[in-house]
């Protein structure tokens, strides 16, 4: 066996304690913590058929009534969890957490992308003039990095509400699509939907809907990016084949064009320690734009006190960034070799 | 306390002064002086009806009145004490279970090393916000839930360095030395480890504090932090959104400005504390 196949199982081991002491942290929260989530969901004066039914649905109890021992419920979840079963939801006819959540997560996955390639953009381009013009124009992408990471995203989000939609109409202010303007599904997102079935109009509503919650996610991880490009484009600018290149007379552009070559890797090394950071944002984003993915899932379930499903979504969260962080961790090991246990 | 006295005079007295550490500490003291002296500076009840709805700024409402007529100024002030209780309980909080735990799980190792920095490291691995809003929606509203919630996410960054330090330090000759004189454990780690620490755990503060800022917006902007009256920046934002559509604009700037300034202001002094501390691009 090669190394990086005896890496890849390693690592992929080392993630189920991981995604364990989350499910069992999130479950314990959900359950030990003080409130009657029975009460908290029927209400106090709820009649007492209702508040067994419940309870039943929600494996407090069995079919006879008697309590399950609470370490019983948590055993009953994991087998279900590792069955791929996160339960059903209490509201609305009652459908499967799981079938909920892959509904509302290529919304998500589609703005992270939109996100992501804006902050890559706007940093990396910020970064390489910072350290390469250098001076006052350095210290002030210096600032921009501390600025835009600091920068709140939903008031980010509603200035250029403010500006874009309230003030210029140009964008729409919030929303995923226009109304039946869905594309048949493919994918899931609408972008590489409506190009794959040819409808021009639902792929220009699309684009304009994304575009101002894409460039309020991207700002505010964008910092990170000049930041590293910035520092990493500096460190690259210093080194001897930089000088042979300048004395050889390569203009200008070429010479950068090496450097930022070069200077990828810690670029993508951040690349992969921003999915967190992607997720957090993500979910104010979407809250901000009234974007229908995860992040307003959830918190529109939090509002109904709909408990399995937040537990099932915070768990999902964690069981994705966990996978997320292996494979980003297998690519770095794919291309850098000394990267081994 | 008297051995760690020096090392603190030292950060404070010999903290270089950078322009942005000076931008960034008035930003915060500016918000601090806001919430010592809210009772002076604000004109209104901030939780009371004083005034017509939705009006837009004017002499006798600096930043306007919103949809039931509480004054905007009154409740960004009040705001300020809101958002600095919850920074304060919640930094305490983390940095009362989170470094004694690193110091403990450093010097003794073994297997309660293992077990604890897995659980550390699974918590940190987990998107921030996501934790702290189950905890939040487990907990229900109030100042001392939301600082739990933000407190349990912030426990593992202190642990990871403060743990990581005490290992520096532990195989120090000094350490050594007093291992063999026979020092207890609990004062080797008091008077010899703990002290070398602090400087650690200063820069994790100062980087840390500009997210629990962002996180307790969010938190309250969600619903999930204060009770409606209570003034607050990122449950102010949240209700003034639905208007915005209407171009009633002051309803949304200027809690939002609030948080950012805070949050920037935290962020330009831990910039210039951890540079000179020598940690730079730490987490963020």
């Amino acid at each position: 066996m090669t190394s990086l196949k005896v890496f890849i199982i390693a690592r992929a081991i080392a993630l189920i304690p991981t995604i364990l002491i989350l499910v069992t942290l999130v479950f314990f929260i959900m359950r030990v913590l003080p409130g009657d989530p029975v009460i908290a969901i029927v209400g106090m004066k709820a009649p007492m058929e209702r508040v067994v039914e419940l309870k039943k649905e929600l494996g407090l109890i069995d079919e006879n009534g008697n309590e399950i021992p609470l370490i019983v419920q948590y055993v009953n979840y994991l087998m279900k969890l590792v069955q791929g079963d996160l339960g059903r939801s209490l509201i609305w006819g009652k459908r499967p957490v799981v079938v909920e959540i892959m509904e509302h997560l290529p919304a998500t996955i589609e703005l992270a992308i939109a996100g992501f390639l804006v902050s890559l953009l706007i940093g990396m381009t910020l970064g390489t003039i910072g350290a390469g013009i250098g001076g006052k124009v350095n210290s002030a992408v210096r600032v921009y990095s501390a600025v835009a990471y600091a920068l709140f995203i939903p008031w980010i989000g509603m200035m250029l509400q403010l500006v874009f939609s309230v003030g210029l109409k140009i964008f729409p202010v919030g929303g995923r699509i226009g109304v039946g303007l869905e594309p048949p599904t493919y994918t899931g997102l609408y972008i590489l939907d409506s190009l794959i079935s040819g409808k021009i109009d639902s792929f220009i509503s699309s684009l304009k809907h994304i575009t101002l919650p894409a460039v309020t996610l991207g700002l505010v991880i964008s910092g990170v990016f000049s930041r590293v490009t910035r520092v990493s484009v500096e460190e690259i600018l210093k080194q001897d084949f930089v000088v042979a290149a300048r004395a050889r007379g390569l203009p200008e552009y070429r010479i950068m064009l090496h450097v930022l070559k070069n200077s990828f890797i810690p670029i993508l090394t951040m690349m992969g320690l921003q999915l967190a950071l992607l997720m957090t944002g993500a979910v104010l984003t979407e809250t901000t734009f009234s974007w229908p993915g995860m992040g307003t899932f959830l918190l529109e379930r939090i509002q109904y006190r709909d408990y399995t499903t937040v537990q099932g979504t915070v768990i999902f969260f964690a069981i994705i960034v966990s996978v997320m962080n292996l494979i980003v961790d297998v690519c770095y090991a794919y291309i850098d070799p000394r990267i081994r246990y | 306390m008297y051995t760690f006295r020096p090392i603190l005079r030292r950060m404070v007295l010999k903290m270089p002064l950078t322009t942005i550490g000076i931008v960034g500490l008035s930003m915060i003291l500016f918000v601090v002086f806001m919430a010592v002296f809210a009772d002076f500076l604000a004109p209104y009840d901030p939780t009371k009806s004083v005034g017509l709805s939705l009006q837009p700024p004017s002499p006798e409402h600096l930043f306007g009145t919103n949809k039931i007529g509480q004054d905007m100024w009154s409740r960004t002030v009040y705001g300020a004490r809101t958002m600095l209780i919850v920074v304060a309980l919640s930094t305490i909080l983390s940095m009362i279970i989170g470094v004694p735990l690193g110091l403990i799980s450093g010097y003794v190792g073994g297997l309660l090393d293992r077990i604890s920095t897995t659980i550390m490291d699974s918590i940190y691995a987990f998107p921030s916000l996501i934790l702290a809003i189950a905890i939040a929606a487990a907990l229900g509203p109030g100042i001392i839930n939301t600082a739990i919630s933000i407190a349990v996410v912030y426990i593992p960054t202190y642990f990871r360095m403060v743990r990581a330090q005490t290992l520096n330090v532990k195989n120090q000759l000094y350490v050594e030395a007093a291992v063999a004189i026979g020092a207890k454990p609990s004062s080797i780690l008091s008077r010899y480890i703990f002290p070398n620490v602090i400087s650690v755990v200063t820069a994790v503060f100062t980087l840390s504090v500009a997210d629990i800022v962002l996180t307790e917006a969010a938190l309250s902007f969600f619903g999930l932090s204060v009770p409606a009256p209570t003034p607050d920046w990122g449950f102010d934002l949240r209700a003034g959104q639905p208007y915005l559509v209407s171009g009633y604009w002051w309803l949304v700037t200027f809690p939002g400005l609030m948080i950012i300034m805070l949050a920037v202001g935290f962020t330009f002094l831990g910039e210039s504390v951890s540079e000179y501390l020598g940690l730079r691009e730490v987490g963020i």
